[in-house]
């Protein structure tokens, strides 16, 4: 079919890809919500204050997101090597990708959160303050659970742009279903393997955003 | 219950800077129902989010029940504004919980166990009348319904007083009035003190004992809503009384006598029971001067009658001096009019 032959892909090796996908996006989403959700509550708390040295705290961590999310993924795993070694020893495979992933995502996760926080009706977080929330009941009470909806369709974009990053740390030994496509279809010119491993990639994409958008509907309340 | 002293409040800094309080003081017993009347732009909502803190005042004291909140940490802050209820224009519920977690929410805060909660908010349900929505979401409510769950929110952590921000301005007419009708009924079940601010008279005529009128920062007049209400004094006051009556000022040709003889127009004012009794024409027919009513109004103060109306008496001079004393000394407060 379309002049690709099916008979000499190795579907062992395609199903060792997909799962390896599935790990580093599975462990690298889990510790991007864990980074990325307080600095995104940091922002926004942040950025509410009037106090100087809060704002400038403000700043800091505005000005380090904006760098880890300008520095172009494929450059920031290279660059991120001496940490990625640091964390967990190695840095190549689907443990030595892992680390790069979160710091990509991270920062991008957290300002979605900083984003999504920021639609909460400013009067419900008073009516809080007026029956005696302290901060933490209000981040805990008010602001997780009412912006639960945006967080949610946040978590669904992370997801999906880190199933395009680990594609990317394919480029460097990272294993997984963009390793395989490259591999094969740009080292190799054995475009049937690259196909299949695009065609997975899409549907897991798509299925994916498919959840993530009947959770949001699930929890929308407006 | 509520003491303000000297309260200034001013946003900004340098040139820029506006004063929306400037040295305010206001006194608010137990157990009346306050209101504050103003324009927007008066500093009314200013006023009202001080009196919870919601607003730092830039100078000045703010004392409820006994304790100077400007002096509390942030901690004690909290304690005490949980004994003080408010709710809000836009209602301000959580839109991610049901009526029945939005009422729970305050004693939630406050860590109170969950036989407890689930008693204090049934009951509130009930009080707020409810109880077939307790399991629905804000957006499935009408406005109405949603002030309903703010004010039973508002009441969970039995509070010694009840602050309402502008609480029925969003809403129709009809709301408004069984809103205020609850308020009023909450008032006199639990003896709760109630601060409201609004921009409709109606609103201070329907249920305040005493209201004071804020006019660029300061209470230009304050009293009791009978008295403020009948005879004011100030320009922007008599601006909100004439709105709520909704009358023009007579016609001049009005004021001029129908046949010969002098004529007088004067302003009649009856307070209480004496708004339904028959003086008028029992002192008409006693010095024989005739009267044409030009305007009038008979309505209620909360639940004081009272009864205003602009009366052109015709006949000798002298006749018409006797009605006019007559009047007075009936109790009925007589104005002449020009």
């Amino acid at each position: 079919m379309w002049g690709l032959d099916f008979s000499s892909v190795d579907w062992n090796e395609i199903g060792v890809a997909t799962l390896d996908t599935l790990k580093m996006l599975g462990a690298s989403a889990v510790f991007t919500f864990i980074l990325g959700l307080p600095i995104g509550i940091l922002l926004f708390m942040a950025s509410r204050s009037t106090t100087g040295w809060v704002r400038a705290v403000y700043a800091v961590i505005s000005f380090i997101v904006n760098i880890l999310r300008s520095v172009p993924f494929i450059i920031l795993i290279v660059a991120l090597i001496p940490v990625t070694k640091a964390i967990v020893g190695v840095t190549f495979g689907v443990l030595g990708t892992i680390p790069p992933l979160v710091i990509a995502a991270a920062p991008f996760f957290a300002r979605l959160v900083e984003t999504s926080l920021r639609e909460v009706d400013r009067g419900v977080i008073e009516a809080a303050h007026s029956m005696g929330a302290s901060t933490w009941q209000v981040i805990t009470r008010v602001l997780l659970p009412e912006a639960r909806p945006g967080l949610l369709a946040g978590i669904t974009i992370t997801v999906v742009t880190l199933v395009s990053y680990t594609a990317m740390s394919g480029m460097v030994g990272g294993g997984g279903l963009g390793d395989l496509a490259i591999r094969y279809g740009y080292y190799r010119y054995e475009t049937t393997v690259m196909i299949i491993s695009v065609i997975f990639m899409i549907v897991l994409v798509q299925l994916l955003q498919m959840a993530g958008d009947r959770l949001v509907r699930h929890f929308t309340r407006k | 219950m509520i003491e303000l002293k000297q309260l200034t409040k001013r946003y900004g800094q340098g040139a820029k800077a506006t004063e929306a309080l400037s040295g305010l003081d206001l006194s608010i017993h137990k157990g009346e129902i306050f209101g504050v009347i103003g324009h927007s732009g008066a500093g009314k909502s200013t006023l009202i989010r001080c009196m919870n803190l919601l607003e730092r005042p830039t100078s000045g004291e703010v004392w409820v029940g006994g304790v100077n909140l400007t002096g509390l940490s942030k901690q004690r802050l909290q304690n005490e504004r949980r004994k003080i209820g408010m709710i809000f224009q836009h209602f301000n519920l959580l839109s991610s919980a049901t009526v029945y977690d939005n009422i729970a929410f305050p004693l939630r805060l406050a860590r109170k166990g969950k036989a407890e909660v689930e008693a204090k908010v049934n009951e509130l349900i009930a009080l707020v009348g409810l109880e077939d929505h307790r399991n629905k979401y804000p957006a499935q409510l009408s406005g109405g319904q949603k002030q309903r769950v703010g004010i039973a929110r508002a009441l969970a952590s039995d509070p010694q007083v009840l602050l309402c921000d502008e609480a029925t301005s969003a809403l129709d007419p009809q709301t408004t009035d069984s809103i205020l009708k609850l308020l009023l009924d909450i008032n006199q079940r639990f003896n709760l003190t109630i601060v409201l601010i609004t921009h409709e008279m109606h609103v201070i005529q329907s249920i305040c004992d005493r209201v004071a009128v804020i006019h660029q920062g300061g209470i230009v007049e304050e009293g009791a809503v009978t008295d403020v209400f009948l005879k004011p004094q100030h320009p922007v006051t008599k601006d909100f009384v004439r709105g709520e009556q909704s009358q023009g000022e007579p016609l001049e040709l009005a004021a001029q006598a129908s046949g010969t003889g002098s004529a007088q127009a004067v302003k009649i004012t009856f307070l209480g029971s004496k708004t339904y009794e028959s003086i008028l024409s029992r002192t008409v027919r006693e010095t024989g001067a005739d009267f044409a009513i030009l305007q009038g109004t008979i309505s209620t103060i909360k639940d004081t009658p009272y009864g205003q109306l602009i009366v052109r008496f015709e006949g000798g001079r002298d006749q018409i001096d006797a009605t006019l004393a007559k009047l007075s000394e009936q109790g009925l407060d007589v104005e002449v009019m020009n």
